[in-house]
């Protein structure tokens, strides 16, 4: 019993989550991601430039993993971006979270949802009553039980990706991923 | 602890990791600077061993913290966590505080390495434990063990899986004692 099988996305990407991307693409990425974490601050702008170069070649998923004992606002940025989607626009929360990393507290994450003119009455009501905190935990346990072990981790088509997320290597790996597909 | 004695428990140490299916063997080690914790008080409950190679560094306190957000379905099985390293108490005491851990961590410090080297997960090269977990049931008995290389995060999954396995195996017919509820004990 000393064999540890892990590294298979479950559940797979599907409609549950935030998606990017053209449903029948070759590639799925996906995503577990912190907003407070500063890898996947940096990883941010490393899968918006491997969107750019794959296009309609690539889906991406962002699915949360908080660490809300080492970073305090990880998890109101989590469930606000929630609140987002709730009113159509987590991506655009998802962007504004990963460039204002350091500002995440209450009164900031109100800033941005007014900024993007979102019915901040009901965002602030929904956080108050932490609506979205079983999404949350749940995309949280999917992650743990698919073998994620820290943030940002990745999933190539359900496969834990544990190469380097830089971006030459990443597109790599993408790239070749979505030619075996095309085969 | 004599030359004399140290060769003879040398000898008898394992040279890997305890397999599943071994007894437990039990220790009594430091928790805090004036508490000591021995494995046999969680008799009855599954015990997690996650031994690692040191507090502060960079994978353990990835690690550490992973277990941190895990520790609650870790409670629906009526697990205990135990950390381990050859870090002394007050050591891992402020670690602890630093990073918010509400789990124990106990000194394998004097002498030093004592009890990875009972369960076969001491590097003697560098004087540290291995990154090994062991899942231990009611009886003391070890169910599942794995030894990831010094320098990944395991993650939690496996973890999860051989407490699953051991719930469904010691699931008794009548539903009861499923040792699901986290009890007043849970720390």
């Amino acid at each position: 019993m000393g064999i540890r099988q892990g590294g298979t996305l479950t559940p797979p990407a599907g409609k549950r989550d935030h998606v990017q991307g053209p449903e029948d693409a070759p590639v799925t990425l996906v995503e577990y991601g912190d907003f407070e974490c500063s890898y996947c601050a940096a990883a941010y702008l490393i899968v918006k430039k491997v969107q750019e170069a794959m296009g309609d070649q690539l889906r991406f998923v962002f699915r949360h993993f908080p660490l809300t004992q080492i970073h305090p606002h990880a998890e109101g940025a989590a469930e606000a971006s929630e609140a987002a989607a709730a009113q159509g626009r987590f991506w655009e929360m998802h962007d504004l979270l990963y460039e204002n990393q350091r500002a995440l507290d209450q009164m900031h994450l109100l800033g941005y949802a007014e900024e993007l003119g979102l019915d901040t009455q009901r965002l602030v009501r929904e956080l108050e009553e932490r609506v979205y905190q079983p999404r949350v935990r749940e995309d949280f346990m999917s992650g743990v039980r698919s073998g994620v072990n820290g943030t940002p981790a990745f999933f190539i088509n359900g496969i834990r990706y544990d190469g380097s997320w830089d971006l030459v290597p990443l597109l790599e790996a993408l790239e070749s991923v979505s030619q075996e597909v095309a085969i | 602890m004599s030359t004399n004695q140290d060769e003879v428990s040398k000898s008898q140490q394992p040279k890997s990791a305890l397999p599943s299916g071994s007894q437990a063997p039990d220790f009594t080690l430091a928790a805090t600077p004036d508490q000591k914790i021995s494995l046999s008080d969680f008799r009855g409950r599954p015990v997690i061993l996650a031994f690692y190679p040191a507090d502060w560094s960079p994978v353990c306190g990835d690690q550490m913290s992973l277990y941190n957000e895990v520790l609650p379905e870790f409670k629906r099985f009526n697990a205990e966590l135990l950390g381990i390293s050859v870090d002394g108490a007050w050591c891992h005491s402020a670690y602890r505080q630093n990073r918010n851990l509400h789990f124990t961590l106990l000194a394998d410090f004097e002498p030093k390495g004592a009890v990875a080297r009972d369960y076969g997960v001491y590097r003697k090269s560098e004087g540290v434990c291995e990154r090994a977990l062991f899942v231990i049931d009611g009886n003391g008995r070890i169910a599942w063990s794995y030894v990831s290389p010094i320098a990944v995060n395991p993650g939690a999954d496996g973890i999860l899986k051989a407490l699953e396995n051991l719930s469904a195996k010691e699931e008794p017919a009548d539903g009861n004692q499923t040792g699901r509820h986290a009890d007043a004990a849970g720390r």
